[in-house]
């Protein structure tokens, strides 16, 4: 090894230990965050924070099967005793009686400062005689049964109001004193985690620690047949992860293993084998190095990519060795350098067309890849050299050119029958086009058909709350937050009255302001008012004055109790509802309200006229999240043609002719045509990396029909130069065609398009080049 | 000679119903072949927290084997809809549905008149010891709950009526509170 190329290996040499450096000391995450908007609206930032950190991301539905129903309610107990006593969950609720009187004692002792129905005109004779009478009216009806025993301190009912704002929504099923499921076949409860939705290593210990404990707890109770099923966000989130991490080991370790395969097949020779890996390592390296100093995170997603990466950045060298192999190094660099560099510049306008992505795992996918490539070709070019000096030996593929010049040659005959098969293609598609697309956004999640309908079976079997409608509002501080809540929840009480809306919660129910507290307590008078009053109201009724002692001793002390705040709340599960309604962040507070729909589902336009102008944002999560992914398809189609267009615009350039540009572009084109209506006929609903599959397919496709193109200036190609492009062509394919078998829908869309569409571009570029140019 | 003895058994086991007294088997007979129909009802709550009684008015209606619907009028109207084991009230807009078999308790409570209404004898007595008096025309049916839950919340229910025919319910809670339900039927044609 010369100086010079001593000189070249160690400075490679040193950025590659800088590059691993930073890699290995680089965050790499397989959340959501992949899917979620870099620079969210207002409306797509409360979307977010719930994913991330809403109290919906961190419910685990858990249902307990196998036994009888005492045994199953047993275990639910023991199970909730012991998770409860753990911190890593907030609450653990099974239905068991006991479980609210928490609560309940809660509600009753500061009624006077929660019940809305408390004011001035409430406390007056009129006021009480209509109060107290309802009551009475209460008692003769069934559901005045437990009534009876509180009505001697609670003659106006306020505890009977609060409850019936607690108890609004669908309670579960019940056996044996616990939830249980629709059939009532298992038991069933519901766990609130402390770990936030967007910490999977935390719902991960988390759901660990449910399985170890129901385990421990089934062992205990001696029932074998026991099993438990377990579903929520947490649990989607930490599967999710463990098939993103699990694939990409798999993926580039079949990726890698077939290329090498390939490579040594044709080299024979550890040495060149060594060599060409380089450019791959390089290039992979320099991917994730770059992902992790603009992003700061890594998406293992990304990584996963490297996949493909590895069949693409492995044809440098590919090209290299066979080409300079036969006509030495400088001419490979006079000759068939320029070639392979506008090569990588059409590859690196598709991926660079990723970049402006407003979806971060495109941004990161395509600056992975850009990055990977210009690494490696860089590598190729000023690395390789000096390694290889001109004694690249290596043995003679100019029998296995000629073979596939004789069948390229063949494939000019199939001109007219492409033609017709992408006109056909093309009608097809021009048919279903209102059938081709997957509308939602769950076409690109990685989450598990399987897990998914677990996931509504229990959720129904539980009615766990799924808050798709939400009204939204911001506030400076809490005090502030909640006086704008009661203001909206007034608002939306006039809905509630006409019928167009079931109801709603608000962090105010349970944590009023301050001010509304205050004003409710000024209302109430002393006893040595309110005695009189009383028993001027009561003349008539059946129930006397004389039996209301208590009442009045009662509303004597509401007067001076100090302020419900939110420590006051704490032991009781009101507190995790206030704290999951009403949210601390950087610029100040936000109070959620979750709509509960009416009979006629939710006038979204209704409910805008009735909260506009108070600042208060109605918000629709699924469409919210369809809106999102629609954005993101109508953002990676401008971006695909963008792409595309600067493609064109360098080939025109650097081709400077437009018959020659054409006859680059329509290979391509007819196999993007083929491709995408070969898998819309095998079934598959088409997403938004389908359409990044299709501009990856000129991307990379380009590369076969440049050096036709470039044929056509020589008269033929050579052997040598036909061997190298079937290599490369072959490994390309392998490296995207991994990324087929993957089970994240992001990976396995891309493989599915570019494999088969790169093989593709090589045949039709092949078919279409000019005929004299044929080998 | 022994057809005669088989012939004679048989005759006994046809007449023997007929000839003994009037019983809770007969009754529950009787009962399950009303198939249901409309009628008024006055309900007298006497609790002693309150003065005098409170009395609701409205009509109930009921079809066999398991709907029940109790329209209360005055002094408050107030839906009530027993169908299967779905218990609703709909009171004020505000309407409340509970499922009976999340609640042993007030499903016993519900299975006395259901049971009774239906002439269900093994619901029945699932839950109370029964104590027929009377005759065919004017009988008095007797439910002593024989669990303790229940016991807890009822001490004893009494249904009078004439034929198939329900005339009154009235419930003894264990603390004492009493309630009657008396019930004229609508005549249908």
């Amino acid at each position: 090894m010369s100086r010079r190329a001593g000189r070249t290996f160690l400075l490679w040499l040193l950025a590659m230990l800088a590059g691993a450096a930073i890699a290995w000391n680089s965050r790499f995450t397989a959340d959501m965050s992949f899917f979620l908007p870099a620079h969210p609206t207002p409306t797509q930032q409360v979307l977010v924070d719930q994913l991330k950190e809403g109290v919906v991301s961190r419910l685990l539905m858990v249902a307990i099967g196998g036994g009888e129903a005492e045994q199953r309610a047993r275990l639910s107990r023991d199970l909730r005793a012991r998770l409860a006593a753990m911190p890593a969950f907030l609450s653990v609720q099974n239905g068991e009686s006991g479980s609210q009187d928490a609560d309940r004692e809660f509600l009753f002792r500061h009624r006077y400062q929660l019940s809305p129905a408390v004011n001035p005109a409430h406390f007056s004779e009129a006021g009480l005689r209509a109060a107290i009478g309802e009551s009475i009216d209460l008692l003769a009806s069934p559901a005045g049964m437990m009534l009876k025993p509180l009505l001697p301190r609670d003659p106006t009912g306020e505890l009977i109001t609060l409850l019936s704002q607690l108890n609004a929504g669908a309670q579960p099923n019940s056996r044996a004193g616990v939830w249980a499921s629709r059939d009532g076949e298992r038991a069933m409860l519901l766990i609130q985690t402390t770990a936030l939705g967007s910490d999977t290593d935390g719902q991960e210990a988390a759901i660990n620690a449910i399985r170890s404990e129901f385990t421990a707890s089934a062992q205990a109770a001696g029932l074998a047949d026991a099993n438990l099923e377990l579903s929520g966000p947490g649990l989607f989130a930490v599967n999710s992860r463990a098939t993103i991490k699990d694939e990409v080991t798999r993926l580039s370790l079949i990726s890698t293993i077939a290329i090498i395969l390939v490579l040594f097949a044709v080299y024979r020779s550890f040495r060149l084998l060594a060599l060409g890996l380089l450019p791959v390592v390089s290039g992979t390296l320099a991917g994730i190095v770059a992902v992790s100093l603009v992003h700061g995170t890594v998406f293992g997603i990304t990584v996963g990519f490297g996949a493909a990466l590895i069949g693409e950045s492995v044809d440098y060298g590919i090209y290299y060795f066979i080409q300079s192999g036969r006509n030495g190094l400088a001419s490979w660099k006079e000759r068939f350098w320029p070639t392979v560099r506008l090569g990588v510049l059409t590859s690196v306008c598709g991926f660079g067309a990723l970049l402006l992505a407003g979806f971060p795992g495109l941004a990161q996918l395509g600056l992975y890849a850009l990055t990977g490539i210009a690494a490696a070709a860089t590598v190729t070019r000023f690395v390789l050299p000096a390694l290889t000096g001109d004694d690249v030996r290596i043995r003679d593929l100019t029998p296995l050119g000629r073979r596939v010049g004789q069948l390229l040659g063949t494939l000019h005959i199939l001109r007219w029958p492409v033609l017709a098969l992408a006109l056909g293609a093309a009608g097809l598609l021009y048919q279903d086009r209102a059938a081709l697309w997957n509308p939602e956004l769950t076409a690109l999640s990685p989450v598990t058909q399987a897990d998914q309908e677990r996931d509504m079976a229990l959720r129904a079997d539980i009615g766990a709350p799924d808050s798709r409608y939400l009204v939204v509002i911001q506030a400076p501080s809490r005090e502030a937050a909640l006086v704008a809540a009661e203001a909206t929840g007034a608002r939306l009480d006039r809905l509630v009255a006409q019928g167009s809306l079931a109801g709603y919660d608000s962090p105010a129910r349970f944590l009023p302001s301050q001010a509304a507290q205050a004003a409710r307590q000024a209302s109430l008078p002393t006893a040595a008012e309110l005695r009189p009053r009383l028993q001027a109201a009561l003349v008539d009724s059946p129930l006397a004055a004389n039996k209301l002692e208590t009442f009045l001793s009662d509303v004597e002390r509401a007067r001076d109790l100090p302020p419900v705040e939110r420590e006051s709340l704490t032991g009781t599960s009101l507190g995790l509802a206030v704290d999951a309604l009403l949210l601390q962040h950087a610029g100040g507070w936000s109070g959620l309200l979750p709509l509960r729909p009416g009979e006629q589902g939710i006038d979204a336009e209704e409910i805008r006229n009735a909260l506009a102008g108070s600042g208060a944002l109605f918000i629709d999560m699924k469409t919210e999240f369809d809106k999102l992914y629609n954005d993101y398809l109508a953002e990676a189609m401008q971006l695909s043609l963008g792409g595309v267009a600067a493609i064109v615009a360098l080939l025109a350039f650097s081709l400077r002719s437009a018959r020659r540009l054409a006859a680059v572009m329509l290979p391509l084109g007819l196999a993007v045509l083929i491709v995408i209506a070969g898998l819309h006929l095998l079934g598959e609903r088409l997403h938004l990396l389908h359409l990044i599959g299709m501009l990856l397919i000129v991307a990379v496709g380009s590369n076969y029909a440049l050096f036709f193109d470039r044929a056509a200036d020589e008269h033929a190609l050579a052997p040598e130069t036909l061997a190298s492009m079937l290599i490369a062509n072959l490994t390309t394919a392998i490296g995207f065609g991994t990324l087929a078998l993957s089970d994240v829908p992001v990976l396995n869309a891309v493989g599915v398009t570019v494999g088969p569409g790169a093989i593709l571009a090589l045949l039709l570029a092949a078919t279409f080049v000019p005929r004299k140019a044929g080998a | 000679m022994s057809k005669r003895l088989v012939a004679g058994l048989l005759l006994a086991c046809f007449t023997l119903p007929a000839l003994a007294a009037f019983d809770v088997g007969q009754l529950m007979a009787d009962l399950a072949r009303h198939k249901g129909g409309r009628a008024k009802f006055v309900e007298k709550k006497t609790i002693s927290l309150l003065d005098k009684p409170i009395v609701s008015t409205g009509e109930m209606s009921y079809t066999a084997p398991d709907r029940l619907e109790k329209r209360t009028l005055t002094p408050k109207p107030e839906i009530l809809l027993l169908d299967k084991d779905m218990l609703s009230i709909e009171r004020d807009k505000q309407k409340l549905s509970i499922n009976l078999a999340n609640q042993p308790e007030a499903l016993a409570f519900i299975d006395s008149i259901r049971g009774t209404l239906s002439g269900n004898r093994a619901a029945l007595e699932k839950n109370y010891l029964l104590h027929l008096s009377g005759t065919q025309e004017k009988w008095v049916l007797t439910l002593l709950p024989s669990e303790q839950k229940i016991a807890a919340l009822v001490q004893r229910i009494v249904v009078t009526g004439s034929r198939n025919q329900i005339r009154s319910i009235e419930y003894l809670q264990a603390d004492g509170d009493r309630s009657l339900l008396s019930i004229e039927p609508i005549e249908t044609r």
